[in-house]
């Protein structure tokens, strides 16, 4: 075994790479759920903003275009689901399944002819001299512009949701949907706004691995990374900073186990594979089993059908 | 309007003539693939198969096939299906088809099957694999001249015969033309999963590597060693869209002439049940070009591989070679034989690590 | 602008109406995506639909095969079907399905060569336990922590694939399996073999046992108090508490039939059709169910009919990718849609439709 290959600096930015994709597409649906809704279609919702980021990068020779694209077509697929349990009010577990099984075809469908080409490349933040100090230049100084954005929309949720009254009345809307409506809210349309948001952000997730992390189009390419981004919202117990922590730890077991591959370590893969869902277990349940701290986090609301009677 | 043409069309073609006009003469080819045909990897590359029957016989075959079939009692469905609908001869091209191909095969007793990469046989069973390790050889022989680092990376799925036939023959390889060349081995346990796949060259590069190889479906890591300014190979096709400064050559799974074969016996009524295991001289596995960052030496040396492996003067598992524990394997020029290859489940001497259990 | 209005009671025409406005309103749109892609939408919508079912040359194969493809998802959704209505959301029926799977099967290896009738019984109750004991861990959690069920039986599912992993790359693995990822084939072990049981039906013994447990959940959803129980726990849990229903049994007794329904429906299918352990044996039933189990409106019946019409659009549209060459993925829009419209005309049942008029001042 040689570790001294095994490069912290390079170990964690590898890893931010590998994060960014489901920190994007878990911070959607944490705004989704924090409105009340469980969409279990992210995967669905991913793949599409894959194909379209893709299609119109090479299409337009701007991976940017891309991006906008990915989001756009996020939200349109989203929106699908938001007709259909906000005014047809379906059962959300059921369309979100059904959500997914769409996207994946849809997507695959659009993608026919992209595979096999090579998207326009996609630039780093590169500041001369800064970017090559050693370890803070790599760390901090030369990612690509789409890690950065992803952290601005971290904190732009953050900042939403605790500092604004809109995300003061989207909470209420998850909280109790009932006394939302009562107070004159518009729980649907703030849902509904909710959800194309959601669906927008597992779009960008979508297109940075079909733009930047892998980069190229394959069909099923997102692997069940909607999946785990589902749960990385569980796991960040609704707040917008843990995601951050959640996803690195997420992604980082990925990569760092392939790391100690290639320097040689023998490790069971599948029994360290389990453990980001076991400890996303363990977080849920030292949540939930206090009262007081778990009814501040997860929305009560998650996954109730709401209809105004009145 | 070409929409609404085409359901006009539709219309009057499914209230007159349901039924499929039979074409007695013509050869049902079925394929079934376990991924979709687009992945540009291992399917891609039979579905190019089939295309080949379709241009060597034109009008005398009729090919059909089903794309992303899991390899369950789906696969047995697909296959029935296909049976009953006339196919004379199908082609399942993964290996966990085996079962089912075997059950099938007992109920259609006139119809013919080829299965890739499997080893049991009946009547109407065929199996047939090609000598990928032949192909590690000669790219194994060029990693190990062009290595600055003297690391080579290796992207593998399983740990089962056929793989680990792969990472042996091209270490050897590099071995002779670099004594100090090291392999750093990945398992990603998967054979197509674009996302870890990347992850995988990546970690493998930031630890040394300036060479990738790979023993899974999907171009990620071509795209990734572009992308870092290293070298990597094509993996069943030949990926130089992924990677035109970073591919050096490829190993080219080429089933046509196989296929084509196949059909043609069928044709003639000359079918039996065969074992095939075909390498390059055959031209089953083919070499990708080779891209002008190799030297013009080491083209020549690999050229000189290439040949005497096609002409069966040099086999890539030659002796003296000892197992990872030291044990002897094959004394001094002895070669493999295909029963110890077949179910190769060590590494060879010089090769750090465990395979995984 | 139109308005829903809730139904006073839900309207009996719309529960058999709605299903076929659902299958009408995917024929169109189904029909419209095969001819953008250059197919005749009528013979694929035949060949989906009516060729599985009645055409000469393949039907008599694929009807007894609808029945197999569809056994495990109404098993499945049968058991989850209980918890749904008591509004117990397991979704983590793929994982029970694998437990069930791995207990039952490895019980069966353990044996092995020995033969004898009592190991295939021996074996489906290990998968029962397997799968129940899988549902527990949610069960419990919830009860003691208070922890979503929702959430916990989702991780557990991916659990429940990397477990199933290990398994057969390390204890399960064939040892005659030139290191494939696979166990031993269960059609070489006579007492651990799940085969047909009418002759070249292929219909197994898993079939039969689905049959049974819709009958069954019929009778005790109807019939039997405890049906009178789980409605009364989903539609108003304090009245339930009053009733003398304990919600915490309640909790354990869903996820426990549904689990162990699941676990049962894994091990007949890693037995019968699937032949072998394997990572890609699972398939996404436990998923699937879930959909099949909210087409059928939670009904046994209901949920008995969605699980062969999931399994004629399975069937229909392999013979529509190889008889008209469309590709996978447009089966999968395909099936999309059809959930779509199925969930979406669902509304009409309990609601109607007012439209409003303008109103003059």
């Amino acid at each position: 075994m040689d570790f001294s290959a095994l490069s912290p600096v390079s170990l964690i930015v590898s890893l931010m790479v590998a994060a960014t994709p489901i920190l994007l597409a878990a911070i959607g649906e944490l705004v989704v759920e924090k409105s009340g809704v469980l969409n279990l279609g992210v995967e669905g919702m991913m793949i599409i903003g894959a194909i379209c980021g893709f299609i119109v990068a090479v299409e337009t020779g701007s991976p940017w275009l891309g991006f906008l694209a990915a989001m756009a077509g996020g939200a349109a697929i989203s929106f699908i689901f938001a007709v259909l349990t906000q005014y047809m009010l379906t059962n959300q577990v059921a369309t979100g399944l059904a959500l997914t099984l769409f996207g994946l075809g849809f997507a695959a469908l659009l993608g026919h002819s992209y595979a096999g080409i090579k998207p326009p490349k996609f630039g780093s933040l590169d500041i001369p001299f800064i970017s090559d100090i050693p370890v803070i230049g790599p760390l901090l100084f030369s990612h690509d512009y789409m890690i950065y954005i992803s952290l601005m929309i971290i904190a732009g949720v953050w900042y939403f949701l605790t500092r604004t009254r809109g995300g003061l009345v989207l909470r209420a809307a998850g909280e109790n949907h009932d006394a939302a409506h009562a107070l004159g809210y518009k729980v649907i349309r703030i849902r509904i706004m909710a959800i194309l948001f959601g669906g927008a952000m597992a779009g960008l997730g979508g297109a940075y691995l079909s733009l930047v992390r892998v980069p190229q189009w394959t069909e099923g390419m997102t692997a069940g990374a909607g999946w785990i981004a589902l749960a990385l919202v569980v796991f960040a117990s609704w707040k917008p900073w843990r995601i951050i922590l959640g996803a690195y730890l997420f992604g980082g077991i990925t990569v760092l186990q392939l790391n100690l591959q290639a320097a040689g370590a023998n490790i069971p893969v599948a029994y360290l594979s389990m453990a980001p869902y076991l400890v996303t277990i363990i977080v849920l349940v030292i949540m939930s089993s206090d009262k007081k701290r778990a009814s501040l986090n997860a929305p009560a609301c998650l996954g109730r059908i709401f209809h105004a009677s009145s | 309007m070409n929409l609404l043409k085409t359901i006009l069309a539709g219309a009057a073609l499914a209230v007159g003539l349901t039924g499929a006009v039979s074409a007695a003469e013509k050869v049902k080819v079925g394929f079934i693939y376990v991924g979709p045909t687009g992945d540009f990897g291992w399917s891609y590359e039979h579905d190019q198969g089939r295309k080949a029957i379709e241009e060597a016989f034109g009008d005398k075959v009729e090919t059909v096939f089903v794309e992303s079939v899991p390899e369950s009692a789906d696969s047995e469905r697909v296959m029935t299906q296909m049976a009953l609908s006339g196919t004379d001869l199908i082609f399942a091209t993964s290996f966990n088809y085996m079962d089912h191909v075997l059950n099938v095969a007992k109920k259609f007793p006139n119809v013919k099957f080829e299965h890739a990469t499997g080893f049991k046989r009946s009547d109407n069973v065929s199996t047939y694999s090609a000598r990928f390790y032949e192909g590690r050889t000669v790219i194994g022989h060029i990693a190990g001249n062009m290595t600055k680092t003297n690391t080579i990376g290796y992207i593998a799925s399983y740990p089962i015969p056929e793989v680990i036939r792969g990472i042996n023959a091209a270490y050897i390889a590099a071995k002779k033309v670099n004594p100090d060349v090291k392999m750093k081995i990945v398992w990603v346990f998967s054979w197509f999963d674009p996302g870890k796949e990347a992850d995988a060259a990546t970690a493998l590069i930031d630890q040394g590597a300036d060479i990738i190889m790979q023993h899974t479906d999907s171009p990620a890591a071509m795209t990734i060693a572009e992308e870092k300014g290293i070298f990597a190979f094509g993996q069943a096709s030949d990926m130089t869209q992924f990677g035109p400064n970073a591919r050096l050559s490829s190993i080219i799974d080429n089933w046509g002439p196989y296929y084509v074969a196949r059909v043609q016996a069928v044709m003639d009524g000359t079918w039996t049940s065969t074992d095939t295991w075909d390498g390059i001289k055959p031209g089953m596995v083919k070499i990708g070009e080779f891209s002008d960052k190799i030297p013009a030496d080491v083209q020549a040396s690999a050229t000189a591989i290439k040949d005497a492996l096609s002409a069966g003067t040099m086999h890539s598992f030659t002796g003296p070679l000892n197992k990872q524990d030291g044990s002897v394997w094959l004394k001094d020029g002895e070669t493999a034989d295909d029963g110890t290859l077949a179910g190769m489940n060590f590494y060879v001497e010089g090769i750090e690590g465990k395979i995984p259990q | 602008m139109f308005k829903l209005e809730r139904r006073p009671t839900p309207s009996n025409a719309m529960v058999i109406l709605t299903p076929v406005l659902a299958v009408v309103l995917t024929m169109i749109a189904g029909g419209i995506l095969f001819a953008i892609l250059g197919k005749n939408p009528f013979e694929a919508i035949r060949i989906i639909f009516w060729d599985p079912l009645f055409n000469e040359v393949v039907a008599s194969y694929t009807r007894p095969q609808l029945l197999i493809k569809a056994a495990p998802l109404i098993t499945i959704a049968l058991g989850l079907s209980f918890g749904y209505r008591a509004n117990i959301w397991n979704i983590g029926a793929e994982g029970q399905f694998i437990m069930g799977a791995v207990a039952g099967g490895a019980v069966g290896l353990a044996f092995y060569p020995t033969e004898s009738v009592l190991i295939f019984p021996l074996m489906v109750l290990a998968g029962a336990v397997g799968g129940f004991l899988w549902a527990m861990i949610p069960a419990f959690l919830k009860i003691k922590f208070n922890a979503n069920e929702i959430l916990v039986s989702l991780m557990l599912v991916y659990v429940a694939i990397n477990f199933l992993g290990a398994m057969v790359t390390g204890p399960l693995r064939s040892p005659v399996g030139m290191n494939f990822p696979v166990s031993r084939n269960f059609n070489e072990y006579a007492s651990a073999y799940n085969g047909e049981l009418i002759a070249n039906t292929g219909l197994h013994m898993g079939v039969f046992v689905t049959l049974a447990v819709v009958i069954v959940s019929y009778i005790l959803l109807k019939q039997h108090i405890f049906g009178f129980q789980v409605r009364t726990a989903g539609q108003s849990p304090r009245a339930a508490k009053f009733s003398g229903v304990n919600p915490n049994v309640t909790i354990a007794i869903c996820l426990g039939i549904s689990g162990g329904l699941a676990g049962m429906a894994g091990l007949f299918e890693v037995t019968g059709p699937a032949g072998k352990l394997s990572t890609n044996f699972p398939l996404g039933y436990g998923f699937t169910a879930i959909i099949v189990a909210f087409l059928g409106r939670l009904n046994p019946i209901g949920i008995l009919f969605a699980g062969l019409l999931m399994a004629l659009t399975y069937i229909g549209g392999e013979l529509a990718q190889f008889q008209l060459s469309v590709p996978a993925a447009s089966v999968q829009v395909f099936q999309g849609m059809l959930l779509f419209f199925m969930l979406a005309v669902e509304i009409l049942v309990n609601f109607r439709i007012r439209f409003k008029k303008k109103e003059v001042a």
